[in-house]
């Protein structure tokens, strides 16, 4: 499969009055054509961090100290401003968190979503305005014609995100990155803007990153599902291997909190403790503090990548053949064996291949 | 918007009823004969000047005279210059006061939007701190004592500009300048923090992934969004420019209203102080409804949600 | 990104399970909590702008209470024989207090021809009056504080109660009241503060009444603002719902919170005032002799500027470096009490 993106051990270091913060240590992840990365993971994981050093948008305390960024054969670390603003936009764009606030309040809509086409493109303004209705009009914006001139504020929060999204589409770009999307929406709009992306995906044959924190959204959309903790990726898999087989005891819990119809306790699962803090990362897994089934190397050692399928990966010393055998919590336990079973049938398959998506 | 603004009118005007009956009344109540500085009136004379300016009927008849005359833009006559009507004394010298008091807010503002647009885009660099330090400057140092120093370093010791005259536009210049200080450093203030505001918005984070470059960004989306708060304090920044310019006028001898004003104060010309204190109430009424208008013309959040304006 | 454990050394315990921690203890805030005003100054004290112009004022109204007491002589002394000589200090040998002063292209000691005993110099030099301008300067720079301090205090009488009525009450009272401010404000206050001013005799009284009745109303709005967005917050609505007093929800939420707020106006509203009466002093209608003030001292140096400059560089640089504390205070004030401002 053919690699897009291709981000090799990047680390990011933020200089704040307290001392320098280690965001991002050692993240690797790579973003296949076509397919849709869901980076999940609490507040505070990096989540955020990690795509806006894609493009180029890190805050000015920010920097990346190691690591390359590969988008089609060119490192964009090392892109200098200019080509990066010949990237944005274009080749690669992005939809943020809070469709309320992201809209130039004072701009009509029109001409906002035609803006990137007049930066990267020689297009007459009258054409590029013509190309933004046809895309007001493709994410679900009606009378599109009639509101080109309307401002933001005449708009509902649903409707602004549609814009958003709009203006991250309008040049057709090869990589899509999603900053929580749906985070600021009312639970039923969360839904159509989901589908939404989804047939845009179909229609305009893009990659989508998509940065959550709810695992409910990624169940929807995405073909993998990397897990993020504390500035580092702790798991990596298909979808389907993520929901139904997870190794590491942070996606555990994370999976275990997920309110489910069959959520049989009346009580949410939580997991206990709160992140460490990243101005003195833990020498071991981060996660360590937190996860009941510590060992003493956990808080020695940081856990090197264990091989679980072609496509599954996790970073947890658990999977190491001297650690004891331990049982996973219970809801987790029977999710593996119903996808061993669906394995087992031929329902799914292991690895990503075969649009892994109607396991749902 | 039509309907607003008419509201607004009618308010306008009465609050002008209100500050003219509020004066004419106080000015009632002020001690000293108005024609103190003719002692030597005998007490006939002083009853044919009393009927000669009307002061011998009732009061209340008097305030109504006064007020049938304010509709016809009569405010009535200075006591100190013989038989000069008020309205004339304004409008003879009101030039002058308008020449210095718009080339100040133009001067001001303009070189304030910029000061303060720089300042925070380069914020916590060195511009950032000279622009802040001449914002502290401008606000600190009475407009009356920088006058004075621009007229003892320019005009007296290096004679590049006139010391105290009023003849052409290089007269004009020190007292622009001089006056110019407050809305400068005003408007540099304000525009940096709403500039600053505006810069970390998402807004301007999505225009920077749109591909803009950093001064795109600005030109195309920080500086308009922040350009519009800042009509709000042009308000603010003409009652200070009414007090300042009466030291200003007073200081390098320019023959304005704010100079006026002063001298009739110190002459008890109750007349002239009455027009003149309608006046400055009118003009100031006057910039805040324009501004207040201007802003719902101007932002669109206002004009199209019809509601009425800002409070 | 496959398995790279090449230079991991396990120990014979490293497997071995850990008891799981307790809970609390993670979830314990590693760093000192501090209130709000702890927190606040804290962050006044990394202001070094802020922290060297609070210093600053503190002993300028040190001197200030000293000068009721004390000055070098008395500050409306008049000795006619020695007006207008220049600064002084000792024997006159540091540059700019000599005593001397260029007379037509001439240096000439001024103390000599005055016939000034040695000894008796004037460290800031005399007025046309003769009078020392230093005790002067120290009485003028009081005098000026306590018109501050007295109209600021205005600001607190009428304005915060005013803006708490106002932004509570809500409704058509709130509407009343933002119409009567709305209607004082079209007036500019220096129009008010001139009639008033005519109206009573000069002196400190009617200065500081006619600068009040116009000043609360800035606090008067900004105080209002605020208790509108207090009275929607939910410790309010729940002290509320629990049937507290108005009176003491007041007292108990509303005023710590808009504190700051005051605290930040005050600040600002004293400059205001000490540059307000400088300017009536300054037209004329202020302080009346033989009183200094810093307005009057300016008033009296402009006359003689052109030819005696040192008579208005003093109380220039006075008035100047004390509107700049005050506002670099503020501004030091507003920053720490409104932490959006920091980054």
């Amino acid at each position: 499969m053919e690699k897009i993106l291709d981000v090799k051990d990047l680390q990011i270091n933020f200089d704040t009055f307290a001392g320098q913060v280690k965001a991002i240590r050692n993240v690797s992840f790579h973003l296949n054509k076509g397919e849709t990365l869901a980076i999940v993971g609490e507040s505070g994981s990096g989540k955020s961090v990690t795509v806006r050093s894609i493009m180029g948008l890190l805050a000015n305390n920010a920097h990346v100290d190691n690591g390359s960024i590969d988008f089609k054969g060119k490192d964009l670390l090392k892109a200098s401003p200019r080509e990066l603003e010949s990237i944005r936009g274009n080749d690669i764009s992005m939809i943020f968190q809070d469709p309320m606030t992201s809209l130039d309040p004072t701009m009509p809509i029109g001409k906002q979503v035609a803006e990137p086409l007049l930066i990267h493109g020689s297009m007459s303004k009258k054409k590029a305005m013509a190309r933004a209705e046809e895309v007001l009009e493709l994410v679900g914006i009606t009378n599109a014609k009639n509101r080109m001139k309307d401002y933001p504020h005449q708009f509902s929060g649903g409707q602004r995100q549609r814009i958003v999204i709009a203006i991250s589409i309008v040049n057709y770009p090869e990589v899509l990155i999603a900053d929580e999307p749906t985070t600021a929406l009312d639970v039923t709009i969360q839904a159509q803007i989901i589908d939404l992306m989804k047939e845009l995906q179909n229609k305009i044959e893009t990659s989508i990153i998509f940065i959550t924190h709810d695992l409910g959204v990624v169940a929807g959309i995405a073909d993998r599902v990397a897990v993020m903790y504390a500035g580092k990726i702790i798991e990596y898999g298909s979808v389907d291997e993520i929901f139904y087989n997870p190794q590491h005891p942070y996606t555990w819990g994370l999976l275990n909190s997920m309110p489910t119809l069959d959520t049989s306790s009346d009580r949410l699962y939580a997991i206990p403790g709160t992140p460490p803090n990243l101005l003195n990362p833990p020498a071991g897994d981060a996660f360590a503090p937190r996860n009941p089934y510590a060992m003493e190397i956990d808080y020695e050692q940081m856990p090197p990548f264990y091989k679980v399928t072609d496509t599954h990966y996790a970073a947890t010393w658990l999977l190491d053949p001297n650690a004891p055998k331990v049982e996973p919590p219970a809801a987790i336990k029977k999710r593996q064996e119903e996808y061993h079973q669906l394995v087992a049938e031929g329902k799914i398959q292991s690895s990503v291949k075969g649009g892994a998506k109607d396991g749902e | 918007m039509g309907k607003y603004i008419l509201k607004r009118i009618g308010y306008m005007i009465l609050t002008l009823f209100i500050i003219a009956t509020a004066t004419f009344f106080l000015m009632k109540l002020m001690p000293g004969s108005p024609y103190a500085n003719q002692a030597k009136m005998s007490a006939e004379q002083i009853k044919i000047m009393n009927q000669q300016y009307g002061l011998d009927k009732p009061v209340f008849q008097q305030y109504l005279i006064y007020l049938v005359g304010l509709l016809h833009g009569d405010f009535g006559t200075s006591f100190q210059f013989n038989n000069q009507p008020v309205s004339y004394l304004i409008s003879s010298r009101i030039g002058p006061s308008m020449q210095i008091g718009v080339q100040a807010i133009i001067l001001g503002t303009v070189l304030g939007i910029l000061l303060g647009a720089i300042a925070a885009i380069r914020k916590n660099s060195w511009v950032d701190t000279v622009a802040t330090f001449f914002a502290i400057l401008g606000r600190s140092i009475p407009n009356f004592v920088f006058a004075v120093l621009l007229q003892f370093f320019l005009a007296f010791k290096l004679k590049i500009f006139p010391i105290a005259l009023w003849d052409g536009f290089s007269s004009s210049i020190l007292p622009t300048i001089a006056l110019a200080m407050a809305p400068l450093a005003t408007t540099a203030r304000f525009m940096r923090t709403e500039m600053v505001d505006v810069l970390n918005s998402d807004y301007i984070e999505l225009a920077r992934a749109k591909g803009n470059t950093p001064w795109q960004t600005v030109a195309k989306h920080a500086l308009r969004n922040s350009l519009i708060p800042v009509i709000t304090i042009i308000g603010p920044m003409a009652v200070d420019l009414m007090v300042g310019s009466m030291v200003v006028e007073n200081i390098f001898s320019i023959p304005g209203i704010g100079d006026q004003f002063v001298k009739s104060i110190t002459t008890n010309d109750y007349p002239t102080i009455m027009g003149l204190t309608l006046l400055y109430s009118f003009m100031l009424i006057v910039v805040i409804l324009v501004v207040d208008i201007l802003y719902g013309f101007i932002d669109p959040r206002i004009r199209l949600s019809g509601n009425e304006g800002s409070n | 990104m496959a398995d790279n454990s090449t230079d991991i050394k396990f120990k014979e315990n490293s497997f071995k399970r850990i008891e799981q921690h307790n809970v609390d203890e993670q979830e314990k805030i590693s760093a000192p909590s501090l209130t709000f005003f702890q927190d606040a100054v804290r962050r006044l004290k990394k202001n070094k702008a802020a922290v060297i112009s609070l210093w600053l004022l503190a002993l300028i109204v040190v001197f200030s209470i000293i000068s009721i007491w004390w000055t070098p002589s008395d500050p409306n002394a008049q000795h006619v024989a020695y007006a207008n000589l220049p600064p002084k200090i000792a024997n006159g040998q540091i540059p700019g207090f000599t005593g001397k002063a260029n007379v037509g292209g001439r240096i000439v000691d001024k103390y000599a021809q005055a016939k000034v005993p040695a000894g008796t110099y004037y460290v800031l030099g005399t007025d046309y009056l003769g009078r020392d301008l230093f005790s002067r300067l120290m009485k003028g720079i009081a005098l000026s504080l306590l018109i501050g301090f007295l109209a600021t205090l205005f600001d607190l009488v009428i304005g915060v109660p005013y803006g708490v009525v106002s932004g509570w009450k809500g409704g058509r009272v709130d509407t009343l009241m933002q119409r009567f401010i709305e209607i004082i404000s079209s007036i500019p206050n220096l129009v008010i503060v001139i009639l008033m001013l005519l109206l009573f005799t000069p002196g400190l009284g009617s200065i500081v009444v006619a600068m009040g009745i116009t000043g609360w109303i800035t606090m008067a709005r900004l105080v209002r603002a605020e208790t509108l967005t207090l009275k929607t917050q939910e410790y309010v609505l729940a002290a509320r719902t629990l049937g507290e007093s108005p009176f003491k929800i007041a007292m108990k939420h509303l005023i710590p919170n808009l504190s700051s707020t005051i605290i930040i106006q005050t600040m600002f509203s004293i400059p205001t005032a000490i540059f307000f009466e400088a300017f009536l002093s300054f037209i004329g209608i202020g302080i009346p002799a033989p009183n200094a003030s810093l307005g009057t001292l300016l008033s009296d140096g402009q006359k003689t500027f052109r030819f005696l400059p040192y008579q208005m560089w003093y109380p220039a640089a006075a008035i100047s470096i004390i509107m700049i504390a005050f506002n670099l205070l503020a501004d030091g004030l507003r920053d720490a009490f409104d932490p959006k401002t920091q980054e």
